[in-house]
């Protein structure tokens, strides 16, 4: 992984969140959390840092980065794609959509497109099972889609019909 | 709620949510200004009705009716013909199998047969208002404990009761409480389990959403019993509405000093914060939720010692998940009887189901124990959708295993549920038809293990990482019958050998439909074939040119444009490009494509 350098805000930024929780160790989760809403994601730049103001090893907040799916360690897309591969999706269709936006994005799962707008993954139910098959952009949650529909909700936000929340980096 | 006449509420679950009803509230509340009815129509936005089939819904009381998919645009209509003139807006009603209107939702097949207590406030009250909490007895059960009985009396009443624990295990809940009530130290926790990671169940979400008090006041109920005055909610940061509508709930039970210091004058205090799951699914088994709240790796560890002994910090923890928690107010409020009046020998009361999958009526839904699979899928579920066959059932997630016809009138409690080779779990029930391969729904939650499978122990680690391989095997239509014996050696082995629950019931959805899908498996194996069409390396789609009439119709829809021929022509599928969707089969008027 390329090496980043930290801006001076960012390095505040996450001083900022560690003396928030009182630089504990045991409330590292709740640290990567708030880091990760306020930058976007967590690289191993960021990781150390918490490392060093929590006062423990960079390999424990790693094992603790890499053991939840929720954290990433990579930018995601200006507009993060989650496929719900929930059951209740999966019987109605799931991998056909997950298929289709692979296809029309043209990354794998875990992938950002080259022009940073588009990333894509899988997520464990929504629990909008009623909805199924499921699929959020950001925040915001589609439902009953088909994979004839895949095409127009990536193009409603190529278009910029929609917009994105701005992080910090 | 005295002043209102008429009260107008509008779901605000996270399924009606993605639907708009948002914008449905604002509408209303627009209306009801425009038409001057400010003083006397009241616009709620409440937590989950459980009909989620039919989202966005709005109900009207006092006369309960009940509108489905409601679109924000109708909102004038509902003021105006309803509120103002007192009729209700007939094509927004919920229309039965005959296609007849029913307004009043008790009338309802889908809630005719429930019986709410768990979710007796969801759909009912404001859940970011506490005074409406409260004047559904929200937190006399509190009250009654603190003032009238002794925390041994309490936990004698919940063991009474007969509740088990809801998010899976369907341990005793009035035991684990004494466990931790005897233990001695300094410092004891009471945990809610709100990591909710089955797929398919979102139970704990739309109690929390909708009724986050009931939680809150039950937490303060154990803290009581066990002598703990901190509570702690591990709860999934996947579920925002329900983290923002959960600390909402705190702040005002803080206010009205129901949490806090000397609630309603005692000497107990009792107060709750909230810890965030990230996304693990094996943190549902109590050790590693509670390593997780540490701020560790959430890895199981051996039990005993059991949390009630030594858990958070190496304190006394008591851990129950949510549906459980939700059920305590009601058995102090109205007794231990009422409850175990409810329900079969060994398992009492009421469970909550998520209904979802092939059905016909998607939602929420709460029936006394003892209710047969078949009430609960043909009556409130509404049957299989589309008209097709009922294939099979699939409880407990990942750990649970699939039932079939055979099993429809079980009775449905923890015993049964596991000598039918599945489980409870957490109460997600997926209703599967005839289309579903039975061998790659076996393979799907082997795949979800596997990536869920927190790798401290060998057998879950490696053995399950075998067993997927042997039935992506199978379902590419390489594997053979030696490998149907190796499945079920190595399901037994890592059955046996697991450290947690996850690895123990790891191997339950394959055994289960080795069992009763067996001649499923052997099709794979010996004809390669795919008998429900679904295994994409053992089926091709073929238009028969003598039925294609030309319609262009799978032309249009082909995703990858795999189908090539001239209007009014036969058309052709070229199997190089076919990505093997179905959208041609589905769409096809004419019967014209075929799977072979």
């Amino acid at each position: 992984m390329p090496k980043i350098k930290l801006s001076q805000r960012t390095i505040e930024t996450v001083r900022n969140i560690c003396a928030s929780f009182d630089n504990q160790e045991g409330e590292l989760i709740n640290v990567l959390h708030e880091a990760q809403h306020k930058l976007g994601y967590l690289p191993a730049e960021v990781q150390e840092l918490v490392a060093k103001e929590l006062n423990m090893p960079v390999a424990k907040v790693y094992g603790v980065v890499t053991f939840y799916s929720f954290f990433n360690m990579l930018p995601q897309g200006e507009f993060p794609i989650s496929v719900c591969m929930g059951t209740a999706c999966y019987v109605r269709g799931a991998e056909q959509i997950l298929h289709e936006l692979k296809r029309q994005l043209n990354i794998e799962v875990g992938q950002t497109t080259p022009d940073g707008k588009f990333s894509l993954n899988c997520l464990r139910c929504v629990g909008a099972c009623g909805l199924a098959p499921v699929v959020m952009v950001g925040e915001k949650v589609y439902g009953r889609v088909s994979p004839q529909q895949v095409r127009k909700i990536i193009a409603d936000y190529q278009e910029g019909l929609i917009k994105a929340e701005k992080h910090e980096m | 709620m005295a002043d209102y006449k008429m009260h107008l509420l509008v779901c605000g679950g996270t399924g009606c949510k993605a639907s708009e009803s948002e914008q449905i509230k604002e509408n209303l509340l627009a209306e009801v200004e425009r038409n001057g009815l400010s003083g006397e129509v009241q616009v709620v936005m409440t937590g989950c009705f459980g009909f989620c089939e039919k989202g966005p819904i709005v109900k009207v009381l006092p006369d309960n009716t009940f509108y489905v998919q409601v679109k924000p645009e109708d909102a004038g209509r509902i003021v105006s013909e309803h509120a103002l003139k007192g009729r209700p807006v007939e094509d927004l009603l919920y229309r039965d199998e005959h296609d007849l209107p029913i307004s009043d939702s008790k009338h309802m097949e889908f809630y005719k047969k429930q019986v709410r207590i768990a979710l007796r406030n969801c759909g009912f009250i404001n859940p970011e208002n506490i005074d409406e909490y409260i004047a559904r007895d929200g937190y006399a059960a509190l009250a009654k404990c603190l003032s009238e009985m002794t925390p041994e009396e309490v936990v004698k009443e919940i063991k009474l009761s007969g509740l088990r624990g809801r998010g899976g295990g369907g341990f005793p809940t009035g035991l684990k409480w004494e466990i931790t009530a005897r233990s001695v130290a300094d410092q004891k926790y009471v945990v809610c389990n709100a990591d909710e990671g089955d797929p398919g169940a979102f139970m704990d979400r739309s109690i929390l959403e909708g009724d986050p008090h009931s939680v809150i006041e039950a937490m303060a109920i154990c803290g009581y019993c066990t002598g703990s005055t901190k509570g702690l909610v591990y709860i999934r940061a996947e579920y925002p509405l329900a983290i923002q509508r959960l600390k909402t709930a705190i702040k005002q039970a803080r206010e009205y000093g129901l949490l806090g210091q000397e609630i309603f004058g005692s000497s107990f205090s009792f107060d709750i914060s909230l810890r965030y799951g990230a996304g693990a699914f094996v943190c549902g088994e109590e050790t590693a939720l509670i390593h997780s709240m540490e701020g560790l790796r959430g890895e199981p560890t051996f039990k005993p010692p059991f949390p009630s002994e030594s858990g958070y910090l190496g304190k006394p923890t008591t851990v129950n998940n949510v549906e459980t928690f939700a059920s305590v107010p009601v058995i102090i409020n109205k007794g231990a009887s009422f409850f175990n009046n409810i329900g079969t020998e060994k398992s009492k009361g009421t469970k909550v189901f998520a209904l979802a999958g092939k059905i016909n009526n998607v939602g929420l839904i709460e029936v006394p124990m003892g209710t047969t699979l078949r009430e609960v899928i043909f009556d409130i579920g509404g049957g299989i959708k589309g008209g097709k066959k009922f294939k099979a059932v699939q409880t407990g997630g990942p750990s649970g295993g699939c039932l079939t016809n055979s099993f429809l009138d079980t009775p449905i409690d923890y015993d049964n549920l596991i000598s039918a080779g599945s489980m409870m779990g957490s109460g997600g029930m997926i209703v599967m038809d005839e289309d579903d391969c039975m061998v790659s729904i076996a393979k799907f939650y082997l795949e979800f293990t596997l990536d869920e499978s927190c790798g401290k122990c060998t057998p879950c680690r490696i053995g399950n990482k075998r067993l997927f391989e042997i039935l992506d095997k199978i379902t590419k239509g390489l594997g053979t019958e030696e490998d149907l014996s190796r499945l079920r050696s190595l399901c037994k082995v890592i059955k046996d050998t697991s450290l947690c629950g996850l690895g123990q019931t790891s191997p339950n959805p394959v055994l289960s439909t080795l069992d009763n899908f067996y001649d499923e498996y052997l099709a794979h194996v010996k004809d390669h074939k795919c008998p429900a069409g679904q295994c994409k390396s053992l089926v091709r789609y073929n238009i028969d040119s003598e039925k294609c009439t030309g319609c262009t119709l799978c032309f249009r829809n082909c995703p990858v444009g795999a189908i090539t021929g001239e209007k009014r022509s036969a058309h052709f599928i070229d199997n190089s490009i076919c990505i093997k969707c179905g959208v041609c089969y589905d769409k096809c008027k004419f019967d014209a494509v075929s799977v072979s």
